[in-house]
């Protein structure tokens, strides 16, 4: 290596003297290169400024044991970016200051912009509207996709649909029961507080009945779901689309509207009122439970009063909400997944979108059927 | 001189599957040594323990003198800042620009301003061959082939003393390819640079390799130059540097006179 045949590589270091002819020079000593400036830059750097501004000051660089790029912009940097007149340096040395005059071209600064607020905005807007647009989108095709599969049932995608109805489903029990009974068991306990201040003790199963069944189960079971399963499916299609796995499905003439995302919304539109069901029905055994140890009321009478004080419309409600949930999430998880682009930092960005606008979606459409059906299975016996 | 690099005794194994099986190489400064050999026969695997990304099962390897097993975290940290790096796949981050890639190894050092920065990252880009315009980029809006050259602006900014090339020329066009061992010959010639390479390319191999390596069974069957690579009688030598491609590339640099006789 160079430093073995060199005799002793010294420390950068910038010294006043006198050339030749009796001016004034400036020379330069030492290793410049990157080992060296590594932790020296800065002091160096400043030094250079302070001695560098008359412009016909004589450099003397013949001194420079060792050179590199780095050192070389330094260097020319505090010559200001244009070669000094008096300049002596080694031959070896010439070729890293050979192109350094092209480096004086100056990216142009982005110009100030006083409507920026504004713009940002209205580019918030359109891209909320985008973002409809292109789920309208998605399901419109989910639709004439459909169409086509009840044409040829046998081409449909049964085996996608099994696997993601297990993905889906099936593993979600646990969590969505162990979720369930905890929120069961909480309601039952905070409400007992209440109604046994008042002597009303009986109706406990109205309220947890009407409660945990009508709203809480669905959307227990829709947030879970959106963020186990949601996820999960913008985080695929999203990896598939960065590693060019979805272009070569198209290339192939397979659509990815049926093989990948028709899949996972059937399967969510089937899983999502069962998993409702039995989050519900786990949540009401920790309710009942819980009003067992509380007022006293037995397992076997809450489940006898339930069907008196639930009616029976309330099931399939909550069953109706599942599969619109379902369908609702998956749709939104594979539009995001989807928009992905090929980059790490948009794959983050977009299951967070993913998993944030399908809980809330799930909300809305909860709200709205509440609105609809406010009517509907609500008795006051 | 001391090697830069020195492997010893190395031994891969995964399951029962013996990848390299008592092997050594040494890398002289300055050598520039490519490293050939068909699919599977380990040359990323060693390439990889060579970086300390892999342990090795057995054996030894050194990078300037110091053991990549058992040193000091702040050692293998001073080997690091004196190595570069183009992988296979160019290996940027997706997440930032082309500029901010090149820039980051120098932001890390916390040593020099941002204009001096700025300044660094064009010239490197200048010297890959890539227009300024392009520094604004997203490393997904380019080529396979500008990937390639820009991961090389990063591997170099910091002036390494040794680089480590993963099918450098893989996915170029020949025109850029030949400009790619420019540009890699240049460099070996002003900063004295040491490089091992893993490639396929018959016409980079040629040019630009001081020692040639041949990873076949287990071991390197041939260290040494490309004559003393191709006087072995090896099928796979056969079939890689006497097969039609090989002769073609071989005579292009005036070595396939050597070879008439033996034909
Ligand atoms: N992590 C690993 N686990 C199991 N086998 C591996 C692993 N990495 C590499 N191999 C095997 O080691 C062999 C060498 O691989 P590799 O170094 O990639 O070959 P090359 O780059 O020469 O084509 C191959 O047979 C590969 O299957
Ligand atoms: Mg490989």
């Amino acid at each position: 290596m160079q430093q073995a045949s060199a005799p002793t590589v010294l420390d950068p270091e910038v010294r006043q003297v006198r050339a030749a002819d009796g001016a004034e020079a400036l020379a330069l000593t030492g290793a410049w290169d990157i080992r060296a400036l590594e932790s020296r830059a800065r002091s160096l750097n400043s030094q250079l400024r302070q001695l560098a501004p008359d412009p016909g000051r004589h450099w003397d660089l013949s001194g420079i044991q060792r050179l590199d790029h780095i050192g070389a912009l330094l260097i020319w940097q505090a010559w200001g970016k244009h070669r000094p007149a008096r300049l002596a340096l080694a031959h070896a040395h010439e070729v890293f200051f050979s192109n350094l005059d092209s480096a004086a071209a100056a990216a142009p600064a982005a110009p100030f912009d006083p409507l920026r607020p504004v713009r940002a905005l209205g580019a918030a807007v359109l891209l909320t509207a985008e973002h409809l647009r292109g789920i309208v989108q998605l399901f419109g095709q989910i639709l004439i996709d459909s169409f086509a599969l009840i044409r040829h049932p046998l081409r449909g995608p049964w085996r996608e649909i099994s696997a993601s109805l297990f993905r889906v489903g099936a593993q979600a029990l646990g969590i969505t029961a162990l979720v369930g009974f905890l929120i069961g068991v909480v309601l039952s306990y905070l409400s007992a507080e209440q109604l046994k201040a008042f002597g009303a003790n009986i109706f406990i199963i109205n309220l947890l009945g009407m409660g945990i069944i009508r709203e809480l189960g669905p959307v227990i079971a829709a947030v879970l779901v959106a963020g186990r399963s949601g996820s999960a499916i913008t985080a695929q299609l999203g990896v598939m689309r960065v590693t060019e796995e979805l272009d070569a499905l198209s290339v192939m003439g397979i659509p990815h509207t049926v093989r990948l995302i028709l899949p996972k919304i059937v399967a969510l539109a089937i899983a999502m009122p069962l998993l409702i069901l039995w989050t519900s029905g786990v949540a009401l055994i920790g309710g009942a439970l819980s009003a067992n140890m509380q007022l006293g009321i037995s397992v076997h009478s809450f489940f006898i009063g339930l069907p008196a004080a639930v009616p029976t419309v309330n099931l399939w409600l909550a069953m109706g909400k599942g599969v619109v949930f379902g369908a609702l999430i998956a749709l939104i998880a594979c539009h995001f997944g989807l928009r992905v682009q090929p980059n790490t930092e948009s794959l983050g960005i977009g299951t967070t979108n993913s998993v944030v606008t399908s809980i809330t979606a799930v909300i809305i459409a909860d709200a709205v059927f509440a609105v609809i059906f406010s009517h509907v299975g609500i008795s006051l016996s | 001189m001391n090697p830069v690099i020195e492997v010893q005794g190395l031994w891969t194994q995964f399951g029962d599957h013996v990848v390299h099986k008592d092997l050594n190489l040494t890398v002289m400064p300055g050598e520039v040594v490519s490293l050939v050999g068909g699919s599977g026969s380990g040359k990323t695997t060693l390439m990889r323990q060579i970086l300390g990304l892999e342990q090795p099962t057995r054996g030894t390897v050194r990078v300037f003198g110091i053991p990549l097993q058992g040193s000091s975290a702040q050692l293998l940290h001073k080997i690091r800042k004196r190595w570069g790096v183009l992988f296979q796949e160019g290996a940027l981050y997706s997440a930032l620009s082309v500029f901010d890639n090149i820039a980051l190894p120098l932001r890390e050092l916390r040593a020099f301003d941002d204009e001096f920065i700025r300044d660094m990252v064009m010239l490197k880009l200048d010297m890959v061959d890539i227009e300024r315009r392009h520094a604004a980029k997203m490393p997904a809006d380019l080529s396979g082939g500008m990937i390639k050259r820009i991961a090389l602006a990063r591997a170099l900014v910091l002036e390494p003393e040794l680089v480590f090339l993963d099918e450098p020329t893989a996915g170029l066009d020949p025109d850029r390819s030949e400009s790619f061992v420019r540009l890699i010959q240049s460099l070996h010639a002003t900063l004295n640079l040491t490089v091992v390479m893993v490639t396929h390319d018959l016409d980079t191999l040629v040019s630009l390799s001081d020692k040639i390596a041949v990873l076949a069974e287990q071991r390197l069957i041939v260290y040494g130059t490309l004559r003393e690579a191709i006087s072995v009688r090896h099928p796979f030598i056969l079939n890689f540097f006497l097969g039609e491609r090989g002769l073609r590339a071989l005579s292009a640099v005036g070595a396939s006179a050597k070879l008439d006789g033996r034909h």
